[in-house]
C-alpha cells in the first residue's frame, strides 16, 4: 500500500523514462522532440504534486475563514516559469527541424549523418 | 562604499538584458553591432568594478525588490563569481570587437539585429548564473543563455551547424531538466531555494537519501552542460560549425559557467551535509577528468579540421579544471579556478586567430591553411603564442595553472603521481597537435593551400594580439587571477568539513 500511496512519484518516474527513451531511441527528429516534451512535463508534474497539502485550499485570503490550511503556491509559480522555458525550447527545436528539413530534405537522423559524410 | 556600488550585481545582468530588445529595433546593422558592443563593454566594466570591490574585501549582496533573503531572490558576488564574470563579459567584448568583419561575412545584414539581440541574451544568461544566489533563478538564467546560444550557433551559413545545434539542444535541455529535478528534490526536503539557506536547512533533514539523489541529478545535469567526458558529444560540432565570433565567445565561457555552478553547488550545498560526499565526488570525477584529458587530447591529435581540433582540446581542458576540483583540496581548487581563467584566455585567442584565418583561407582543414604564415605572419604568431599558453610553456598564462595543478596532484600521494603523468602526457600531445597546425602554416606549400596573400583585417588582428599579449601578461604577473582564485578556493573549502 505504501508504494501506491506515493503514486504521483511513480507517474513522474514512468513519464520521465518514457520521454528519455524516446529522445535516445527514436531517429526521427520530431519524435525526439516529443520525447523531450514528455520528459520535461514529467518534471512539471513532480513540482505541481509536491505543493499539495492535505486538506489545503487555494492560497487566497478569504473573509470569515480563520486560520485556513493553504497549499504551497511557490512550486506552481516556479513551474509556470519552467513551462515557459519548456515551450520556448520545443518551439526553437521545431524551428531548427524546419531549417534542417529545408537544408537536408530529411528529418531522419541517420539520413542527415549520411548526407554530411558525403 | 558609495550606495551605487550596491547595485552592481543587478546591473551586471540588467544592462545586456535590457539592451537586447533595443538592439532588435536598430537598423542598419552597424548600429546594432555598436550598441551590442557598448552594452557588452559596460557589462565588462561592471565586472571589473565588482572584481575591484571583491579584492578590497567588499562582499556584494543584493536583494531583488528588497525582499529579505531566504524568501526573495538574492544576488551575490564573491571572488569565484567575480572571476567567472570577468571571463564571460571579457570574452563577449573581445569577440564582438574582433568579430564585426567576420560576422558580416557569415550573417545576412537584415538578420544581424536579431543575431546581436540573441548575443546579448546569451551574455545576460551567462553572467546571471554567477551573480545569482537562488537555485531556481540560476535555472532560468541557464535556459536563457542556452536558448540564446542555440540561436547563435545555428546563425552561421554552414548547414552542418543545424544537426549539431539540434543535438546540443537535446542534451542541453536534458542537462537543465536534471538540474531542475535535483533542486525540486532539495526543495521538497528543505523548502528553500536560496543556496546559503539550503546549506543550513539540510542539517535539519532527517532522511538524506533524497538529497543524495538530488546531488546525483545536479552533478550529472551540470556535467552535461559543462561537456564533461563522456557527456561531451554535443560540443565538437557545435563549436566547429558556429560562426567564428560565436565560437570565440562560447568556447571561452559557456562550459566554464556550468563548471562554476557544479563546483558552487557541490561545495556549498552537498559537501558540508552529505557524509563521505568528498570521497564520492573525488572518486566519481577524478577518473572522468583523467579520461577527458587523455581522450580529448588524443582525438585532437588526429583531427584535421582546425576548429574541431581546438574543440577536442577544450574537452581535455575541461578535464584539467575538473581534475583540480576532484582533489577537494585548497591547492587543487586554486589550480582549477585559475585554469578557468587561463584556459579562457588561451582558447579565446586561438579561436580569434582561427577567425583571422577564415577571413582569408578557403577552409579550415589543415591543408587549407598550408603556408598561411607567409601571407599572414601576425595571425600565425598570435596563434603560436596562444598555443604555447595552451601547452603550458613557462612565461605564458597556461603554465601558471598547470604548475599549480601539478603541485596539487603531488599532494595526493601515489594517485597524484599517476595524474602528474597524465598531465605531462597530455601536455606533450598538446605540443604535437599545436605543432601540426604550425607545421602546416609555416612549412606547408603556399601554392597548394590557396590562401589569399593578405593579412587579416586590422581590427580583428589588433584584438587577437591584445588577447595574445594578455596570455603573456598573465603568465608573467599572474597576481590578479591568482588572488581571485586563491580567495575563491578558500571560500569553497570553508564549507568542506
Amino acid at each position: 500500500m505504501e508504494l501506491l500511496g506515493l503514486y504521483h512519484y511513480w507517474v513522474f518516474a514512468v513519464l520521465l523514462m518514457i520521454g528519455f527513451y524516446a529522445v535516445i531511441a527514436k531517429h526521427n527528429l520530431i519524435k525526439k522532440l516529443i520525447g523531450l516534451s514528455i520528459f520535461q512535463s514529467a518534471v512539471f508534474l513532480l513540482y505541481i504534486t509536491m505543493d499539495k497539502v492535505e486538506g489545503g485550499t487555494a492560497p487566497i485570503i478569504q473573509a470569515g475563514v480563520a486560520d485556513p490550511l493553504y497549499s504551497n503556491p511557490l512550486p506552481q509559480v516556479l513551474i509556470l516559469t519552467a513551462i515557459v522555458v519548456g515551450i520556448s525550447t520545443t518551439a526553437l527545436g521545431l524551428g531548427i527541424v524546419v531549417r534542417i528539413k529545408e537544408e537536408y530534405n530529411s528529418i531522419e537522423e541517420h539520413e542527415i549523418q549520411e548526407i554530411d559524410r558525403r | 562604499m558609495s550606495s551605487w556600488s550596491n547595485h552592481l550585481p543587478a546591473l551586471q545582468v540588467i544592462v545586456p538584458m535590457l539592451t537586447a530588445p533595443l538592439v532588435l529595433l536598430l537598423r542598419p546593422s552597424g548600429l546594432a553591432w555598436a550598441a551590442t558592443t557598448i552594452a557588452s563593454a559596460l557589462a565588462f566594466a561592471v565586472a571589473i568594478a565588482l572584481t575591484i570591490g571583491v579584492l578590497d574585501g567588499q562582499s556584494f549582496s543584493y536583494l531583488m525588490g528588497a525582499w529579505p533573503a531566504p524568501y526573495g531572490i538574492e544576488l551575490g558576488v564573491d571572488a569565484f563569481s567575480a572571476l567567472v564574470l570577468l571571463v564571460v563579459t571579457g570574452a563577449s567584448t573581445v569577440a564582438l570587437l574582433a568579430g564585426r568583419e567576420s560576422l558580416n561575412l557569415e550573417i545576412d545584414a537584415h538578420r544581424q539585429p536579431m543575431f546581436y539581440a540573441a548575443w546579448l541574451l546569451a551574455l545576460a544568461g551567462l553572467s546571471g548564473i554567477p551573480v545569482s544566489a537562488d537555485a531556481f533563478n540560476i535555472f532560468v538564467f541557464m535556459e536563457i543563455s542556452a536558448l540564446a546560444s542555440y540561436v547563435l550557433i545555428a546563425g552561421g551559413p554552414d548547414r552542418r551547424a543545424l544537426p549539431a545545434v539540434f543535438k546540443y539542444l537535446l542534451m542541453g535541455t536534458i542537462g537543465a531538466t536534471f538540474y531542475l529535478i535535483g533542486i525540486g528534490l532539495i526543495y521538497l526536503m528543505t523548502g528553500t531555494l536560496n543556496l546559503a539557506d539550503m546549506e543550513l536547512r539540510i542539517h535539519e533533514v532527517a532522511d538524506l537519501k533524497p538529497i543524495l539523489v538530488a546531488a546525483g541529478f545536479i552533478t550529472i545535469g551540470l556535467a552535461l552542460k559543462a561537456a564533461v567526458f563522456p557527456l561531451h558529444v554535443w560540443l565538437p560540432n557545435a563549436y566547429a560549425y558556429a560562426p567564428n565570433a560565436v565560437t570565440v565567445f562560447l568556447a571561452a565561457c559557456s562550459t566554464k559557467v556550468a563548471l562554476y555552478l557544479l563546483l558552487r553547488f557541490d561545495f556549498f550545498v552537498f559537501q558540508p551535509n552529505l557524509a563521505g560526499h568528498d570521497v564520492q565526488f573525488a572518486y566519481f570525477l577524478m577518473p572522468l577528468a583523467a579520461l577527458a584529458i587523455l581522450i580529448g587530447s588524443s582525438v585532437a591529435l588526429l583531427e584535421s579540421n582546425l576548429k574541431r581540433l581546438l574543440a577536442y582540446s577544450s574537452i581535455a581542458q575541461v578535464g584539467y579544471i575538473l581534475l583540480g576540483a576532484s582533489f577537494v583540496s585548497l591547492s587543487g581548487l586554486t589550480a582549477s579556478v585559475l585554469h578557468i581563467f587561463n584556459h579562457a584566455l588561451a582558447k579565446g585567442t586561438l579561436f580569434l586567430a582561427v577567425a583571422c584565418l577564415t577571413t582569408r583561407c578557403s577552409g579550415l582543414r589543415l591543408e587549407n591553411i598550408s603556408g598561411a604564415a607567409r601571407s599572414m605572419p601576425w595571425t600565425m604568431a598570435a596563434f603560436v603564442v596562444a598555443g604555447l599558453s595552451l601547452i603550458g610553456i613557462p612565461g605564458t598564462a597556461g603554465f601558471i595553472s598547470k604548475w599549480y595543478l601539478i603541485l596539487a596532484a603531488l599532494n595526493e600521494g601515489t594517485v597524484g603521481i599517476v595524474l602528474v603523468g597524465v598531465i605531462v602526457v597530455s601536455s606533450l600531445m598538446a605540443v604535437v597537435y599545436i605543432w601540426r597546425v604550425v607545421e602546416a602554416a609555416y612549412f606547408g606549400d603556399a601554392e597548394a593551400g590557396g590562401a589569399a596573400h593578405r593579412e587579416a583585417p586590422p581590427a580583428l588582428l589588433a584584438v587577437t594580439w591584445i588577447a595574445a599579449l594578455a596570455n603573456l601578461y598573465f603568465g608573467l604577473s599572474p597576481s590578479l587571477p591568482l588572488a581571485l582564485s586563491t580567495s575563491a578556493a578558500e571560500t569553497l573549502m570553508r564549507h568542506v568539513p
